[in-house]
């Protein structure tokens, strides 16, 4: 199935990845491409089969809610690109209100 | 007596009966990568120090009488997927460049518990997604064989590593045939165990349904040394699974006397390489001549699984994936003007061009309204590969099949062509999707380079594969062939 340069550009979006003008019209073919092949499950009959999201059966593994060993904050902080105290720092989300 | 031409097995029993130093050995390995890993490409990182004083550790831990455990002394190196406390993991990614993790995984942590010492970190393709290695991020790995050639992937460091002797073990992981078609494409052993055989936690997950740990060694009886230490559940990993952990290396001397090898009709078939077939044909017979017995099965929807695996893997990868933000760890834009453009370029520039392809792919199929189509229809694919390999094990004991359709393919070959890449897992994406272990090693050469044989076996059926392979390599030499190094 063939993708379209604006369905590329959308994807790209969701998936937040900014790509250059050559790496949308190179992922619009190879896209294309693999989605082709892909069709080939179209021929099969699936009706009626069950879905597998796990290949091994198991069950649902439970345990007591207990405290366990935890991350320092320290440890947790110590690879971030930028950091303010006690918290992971990124550009403004929500603007303050003197800038409404 | 060359210290890195010995096995695992053979190593920790020198070194637990003071033969030899583990400081040696892991001095003779050090200087050996110095040496020859220039050229090769497989570490992305060497631990000297750490490896040297973990070495004399172990010397120490001996000389006071202690036992340091089944691999004392055996000098190991990971994949980069193997998050490794204060030692840089990276995925040969740029966006994981720098990084130090703050905590250690199960399967390094429990290598290390069993006596191992750890040379250092192995080059991938990046995030595991490749079958070459030439999609790392931070260079190509060369064939030991033949160094214009592909070392396969995506764990090509560790198969390269192994089969030159640059380290006695390694770890892989395996979601789509990453450990057996690199293990085939140089020369050595490497096993995918069943799916929650081993723990996952600590590993950097590509996709959480089907990746799988495993070793990466130069005979059977160390890939069944170093699954039972690795192998068993974890609290840390809910879908390991909770079966105790038998002895593996008991199946070895067991014989084939009796068993039933699968032969499926639909992996011998057109686009095999002719020296391939021919080597997993003579390696039938041979398992045949000790006693076993071939029938032929089928396993109808083996051309489906290729798509299916395609869809489900990419999906869960766009999804794993996002984590990687710039927020907590790893790289981040300069400058960014808000926060979705902070998101946008950061990913923009850490992640390389298979992983942006793929993110792509798995975000187009779960989209809004895709799901039925390609995610669900591909669950429902999978079930019907689960319900052939139930069928033809009710005729046989183990599967027996090449591990990839062709001996190996020259660096660049198939760079641009990602579907063509894609296609090389042919033989090895079935066990993933149907959660089976799957097993290569060595069964003949094509030209200069080595090719694999694959056994398939029933869930939590190790002991079986280690059996037929035990058997097979005590009467056959391939195993013992290594490639001409400096």
């Amino acid at each position: 199935m063939p993708i379209t340069r604006k369905e590329l550009e959308e994807i790209a979006l969701l998936a937040r990845l900014a790509l250059s003008e050559a790496e949308i019209d190179l992922y619009t073919r190879q896209l294309g491409d693999i989605l082709g092949y892909i069709e080939k499950l179209r021929s099969l009959d699936t009706e009626g089969v069950e879905a597998t999201t796990h290949a091994v059966p198991m069950d649902c593994t439970l345990r007591e809610d207990e405290l366990g060993e935890r991350l320092p904050v320290e440890d947790a902080l110590r690879a971030a690109p930028r950091r303010a105290e006690n918290f992971f720092e990124v550009p403004r989300i929500i603007a303050a209100h003197d800038e409404e | 007596m060359n210290l890195c031409e010995r096995s695992a097995s053979e190593l920790s029993a020198l070194i637990a009966r003071r033969q030899v130093s583990a400081r040696e050995v892991t001095r003779a390995h050090l200087d050996r990568i110095a040496t020859l890993d220039r050229e090769l490409g497989c570490y992305l990182l060497v631990d000297q120090a750490g490896a040297l004083a973990r070495a004399e550790q172990i010397d120490g831990l001996i000389a006071r009488g202690l036992d340091p455990g089944p691999l004392a002394g055996v000098p190991v190196a990971l994949k980069d997927i193997f998050v490794t406390r204060g030692i840089e993991t990276t995925c040969a990614s740029r966006i994981l460049k720098g990084w130090r993790p703050p905590y250690e995984g199960t399967p390094s942590h429990r290598l290390r518990e069993a006596g191992a010492v750890l040379l250092g970190k192995l080059n991938m393709d990046e995030f595991a997604m490749g079958s070459s290695n030439e999609n790392s991020g931070f260079g190509p790995v060369r064939n030991p064989w033949n160094r214009a050639y592909v070392p396969g992937g995506s764990s090509g460091g560790s198969a390269a590593a192994v089969a030159a002797g640059l380290c006695a073990a390694a770890l892989g992981t395996d979601t789509g045939g990453s450990i057996r078609q690199p293990a085939a494409l140089c020369g050595v052993v490497g096993l995918k165990p069943t799916y929650g055989r081993v723990s996952r936690y600590g590993v950097v997950a590509f996709a959480s349904s089907l990746d799988q740990v495993g070793p990466l060694c130069r005979t059977v009886e160390d890939a069944a040394l170093l699954l039972e230490v690795i192998a068993g559940p974890d609290p840390r990993d809910a879908t390991s699974i909770a079966e105790p952990v038998p002895r593996y290396r008991d199946a070895l001397g067991q014989g084939v006397a009796g068993l039933r090898l699968g032969i499926p009709k639909e992996y011998f078939v057109a686009g095999i390489e002719a020296e391939v077939e021919q080597a997993v044909r003579a390696a039938i017979r041979k398992l045949e001549s000790l006693g076993a017995r071939a029938v032929e099965v089928s396993l109808p929807h083996t051309e489906y699984g290729i798509a299916a695996y395609y869809i489900l893997a990419t999906a869960e990868a766009s999804s794993n994936l996002a984590r990687y933000d710039g927020v907590r760890f790893g790289h981040r834009a300069e400058r960014p003007v808000d926060l979705l453009d902070m998101y946008c370029r950061t990913r923009a520039e850490g992640f390389g061009p298979e992983v942006k392809r793929r993110i792509m792919l798995g975000t187009y199929v779960l989209r809004a309204g895709y799901y039925e189509a390609y995610y669900g229809k591909a669950q429902k694919v999978r079930t019907l590969i689960r319900r052939d390999f139930a069928r033809a094990f009710e005729q046989c004991d183990l599967i027996v099949t090449p591990t990839s359709p062709v001996a190996g393919f020259a660096l660049g070959e198939r760079t641009e062509d990602p579907l063509a890449m894609y296609l090389a897992d042919v033989f090895t994406i079935a066990c993933n999707l149907a959660g089976l272990p799957g097993l290569s090693l060595p069964c003949g050469m094509h030209g200069r380079l080595p090719i694999g044989l694959q056994l398939i076996g029933r869930p939590l059926d190790e002991a079986t594969l280690f059996r037929a392979a035990g058997a097979y390599q005590a009467a056959t030499d391939w195993h013992t062939r290594r490639p001409a190094l400096g």
